[in-house]
């Protein structure tokens, strides 16, 4: 476990570090750099932000950590990276279906479309088992009881993808030609890194919509607000458990393609601190708010691009749990967030 | 929850021993002290190395009980106190050799026991005073990401003392032997027949100084269990409001919990270092919090027993299997051997669930846990149907228990 676990953090710290290399060669030339990792900051921050929608929407709802909320990102990284095999596999889905999708434009858009909803959907309902069989019989259990649960979940999809899929990191096969969009003087921003941003923006448009306007996103909201009370008045709380744990891990499988795209591939326990950080995201903003978590999701992601291109690549983890330590102590309702009152 | 008379009653009446429970625990201690022996002159090492591991993980599995158990605050970064214990303790260790000289090497790993202790109480109380007022799961995210910060420092290499991930000792440095093994390894050799040689071992010193803290632990885990603070932590895990309201300083409660938890941790990663002769920080990942944490939910949460049991098969049983089958003891190929290892970890995760839908409880349940549940005493239902008649009786106050 542990050595894996370090071969995945040296793979995005090299990642990040030779991008600030690569741009800056020696770190005088500062404005550039600053630029460019808040570029990157920022692409990194939409991804913890999709992540970070989830656990805050469960923690809404259920005032639960979906420990295993790492587990549906991963997940969705492999969802993706299967569909995406499986569609442009000739003698699957037969030659000229290839050439369509591969060949015009408007096949990429379908493929890629195609790729995004089957992990949405089958992380989704991924996410909806698990509450079924591993957290509804706790709902009435003492706080921890879920939360060992959860940890449970995550260590177990963890190992089975590790035992079942393949222990090494599988590449991530780049179909869409990532182009380099704008360039100006050493700080580049490639049309990746613009579709990140603007899935995520879109989707919590969405999904704020969703949850403040429709009847349903009513009757989340009263849930969270009171779950026996929005019982009593003809709402179906499972139905609404169900939902917020469908959308949440979509979501979270939404980021995971994103996120094997941006790498270049996905390892079994490529959750773990993508998690954790968006977590962290999630409390920045104020856990149960969703326009918090997106705040928190850029911020986190700004900071710790500006740590890894500044400080040292080794410590920007340090910089990330430093911060979730600092919020939760000097303000832990978080940005945006209510301070919480304890119940007596 | 069961009225507190009720239950310093049982469990001072329960620590008197019967003639049942005393030839109980003579045949465990004859085991604990005699299998290893007898592994040792059959020529089976690893069978000692696995148990003095087991021991380490007793130790472990009793000092998160502290944290976990008694006090309710679910730490997901306790192995952050045996780096700290490991390394602190070989770095003073190094010290201590460098200053009196090498005639002082037998003594230096009980010399630093008591430093590294102290280190990861102070590091306990580090983590402990910023979290002070973060509830249940906020609190586990926070004790994880300093888990991580610790590992993550000793990788980096902080302030050049860790030696990054090539651990300690550094090349040219050594752990030396603790006082008596190179007396033991020369002189306590003998021989039963032509198939049992025995000849002392570091793998079974290590074993013996492992039981022998692990009896300490559990004679000041028992004692904390009875005294005021640890019936403060009781009142605490129960209810933190209610208890600060009937004047418990939470804010020294919890400290205490991790501080005196933290213990544990470090002289549990002090001798670790010892037992391996090496420390690096792959020994202290998440993955081991993790592993520590089941152990005390296996076995039961705040149950002395259940931690020994939950180490025995988390961490034996595992163990156990892989290295019959790498001995050729069990007829399983190398590759079935290492399935076990890796299975290990699919199975933990899927006894964690199950175990918190099925037996919340944990296997063998602390008695003060058990009996709120399920009061076997005849003496215990009678007084408690009593007060409960009289509190339906007398006092019409509801009860809103959210």
């Amino acid at each position: 476990m542990a050595p894996a676990r370090s071969v995945y953090q040296r793979d995005t710290n090299r990642a990040e570090k030779s991008r600030a290399v690569r741009k800056t060669g020696d770190r005088s030339v500062s404005a550039d750099v600053l630029v460019q990792q808040l570029i990157n900051g920022i692409t990194l921050g939409g991804l913890y932000a999709l992540i970070a929608l989830g656990y805050t929407l469960v923690y809404g709802i259920m005032l639960m950590i979906n420990f295993a909320h790492s587990e549906m990102f991963m997940s969705g990284g492999y969802v993706g990276l299967f569909v995406l095999k499986a569609l442009t596999n000739e003698s699957l889905v037969g030659v000229g279906t290839v050439a369509f999708f591969k060949g015009s434009s408007i096949g990429l858009i379908i493929l890629f479309a195609m790729v995004f909803l089957s992990a949405a959907i089958v992380v989704g309902l991924l996410g909806v088992v698990i509450e079924r069989f591993a957290y509804r019989p706790l709902r009435h259990a003492p706080r921890l009881a879920p939360l060992i649960s959860a940890i449970g979940v995550s260590i177990f999809l963890q190992n089975a993808v590790l035992l079942w899929v393949d222990s090494k990191a599988l590449p991530f096969p780049s179909v869409m030609p990532v182009v380099t969009v704008i360039d100006a003087g050493g700080v580049t921003v490639n049309s990746l890194q613009i579709l990140i941003l603007v899935t995520t923006l879109l989707l919590l448009a969405v999904l704020d919509t969703f949850v403040s306007k429709t009847r349903i996103g009513k009757a989340m909201r009263a849930t969270s607000q009171d779950r026996e009370a929005a019982g009593l008045m003809g709402i179906d709380i499972n139905q609404v458990i169900a939902l917020a744990f469908f959308i949440g891990p979509a979501l979270g499988g939404i980021a995971g393609v994103f996120h094997g795209m941006y790498y270049g591939s996905v390892k079994f326990d490529m959750g773990f601190l993508p998690g954790i950080k968006s977590f962290t995201a999630a409390v920045i903003g104020g856990i149960g708010n969703l326009r918090g978590a997106m705040l928190g999701g850029f911020v986190l992601g700004i900071l710790e691009s500006l740590a890894a291109g500044f400080l040292s690549a080794g410590y920007k983890d340090v910089v990330a749990f430093a911060i979730l330590i600092l919020v939760l102590i000097f303000r832990p309702g978080g940005l945006l967030g209510e301070s919480v009152v304890e119940k007596v | 929850m069961g009225g507190s008379k009720m239950d310093i009653k049982t469990v001072v009446s329960g620590r008197k021993l019967t003639t049942k429970q005393k030839i109980i625990y003579a045949i465990i201690a004859a085991l604990v002290v005699l299998v290893p022996i007898f592994f040792q002159g059959i020529g089976q090492l690893f069978l000692v190395r696995i148990m003095g591991v087991v021991g380490l993980y007793v130790m472990l599995a009793l000092g998160l009980n502290i944290v976990v158990g008694f006090a309710g605050l679910l730490d997901l970064g306790y192995i952050a106190f045996y780096a700290m214990g490991a390394y602190v303790g070989v770095l003073v260790g190094d010290v201590m050799l460098k200053l009196f000289g090498a005639s002082f090497g037998p003594y230096v790993y009980f010399a630093a026991l008591p430093v590294a202790a102290l280190a990861a109480a102070a590091t306990g109380i580090a983590l402990g005073t910023p979290v002070l007022r973060l509830r249940g799961d906020y609190l586990a995210i926070v004790t994880l990401g300093f888990g991580e910060i610790v590992r993550i420092l000793i990788t980096n290499d902080v302030f050049g003392l860790t030696n990054g991930a090539a651990g300690l000792p550094r090349a040219g440095e050594f752990i030396p032997d603790p006082a008596g093994l190179v007396w033991l390894r020369q002189n306590a050799v003998f021989s039963i027949g032509d198939n049992f040689n025995f000849q002392f071992s570091n793998n079974l010193y290590w074993y013996f100084i492992a039981v022998m803290l692990c009896l300490l632990t559990i004679f000041v885990v028992r004692r904390l269990d009875d005294s005021r603070l640890g019936r403060s932590w009781t009142a605490m895990r129960e209810d933190e409001v209610a208890a600060a309201s009937v004047g418990i300083n939470i804010t020294s409660a919890k400290l205490w919990a991790f501080s005196l938890g933290a213990v544990w941790g470090g002289v549990a990663g002090l001798t670790f270092a010892n037992f391996q002769q090496f420390v690096s920080p792959e020994s202290f990942t998440f993955m081991e919090s993790v592993f520590v944490v089941c152990i005390v939910v296996l076995g039961g949460m705040g149950s002395i027993p259940g931690a020994i049991i939950g180490a025995i098969i988390i961490q034996g049983i595992p163990e156990l299997i892989r290295g019959l089958a790498q001995s050729g003891i069990l007829p399983l190929d190398p590759g079935q051997a290492s399935l076990v290892s890796n299975y290990r970890y699919l199975v933990f995760g899927l006894v964690m669930v199950i175990m918190m839908a099925v037996r919340p409880q944990g296997i063998w349940p602390s008695a003060r846990r058990a009996m709120e549940l399920h009061p076997d005493d005849e003496k215990i239902r009678d007084e408690e149907s009593q007060s409960l008649w009289e509190a339906e009786h007398k006092t019409e106050t509801a009860d809103h228990d959210l």
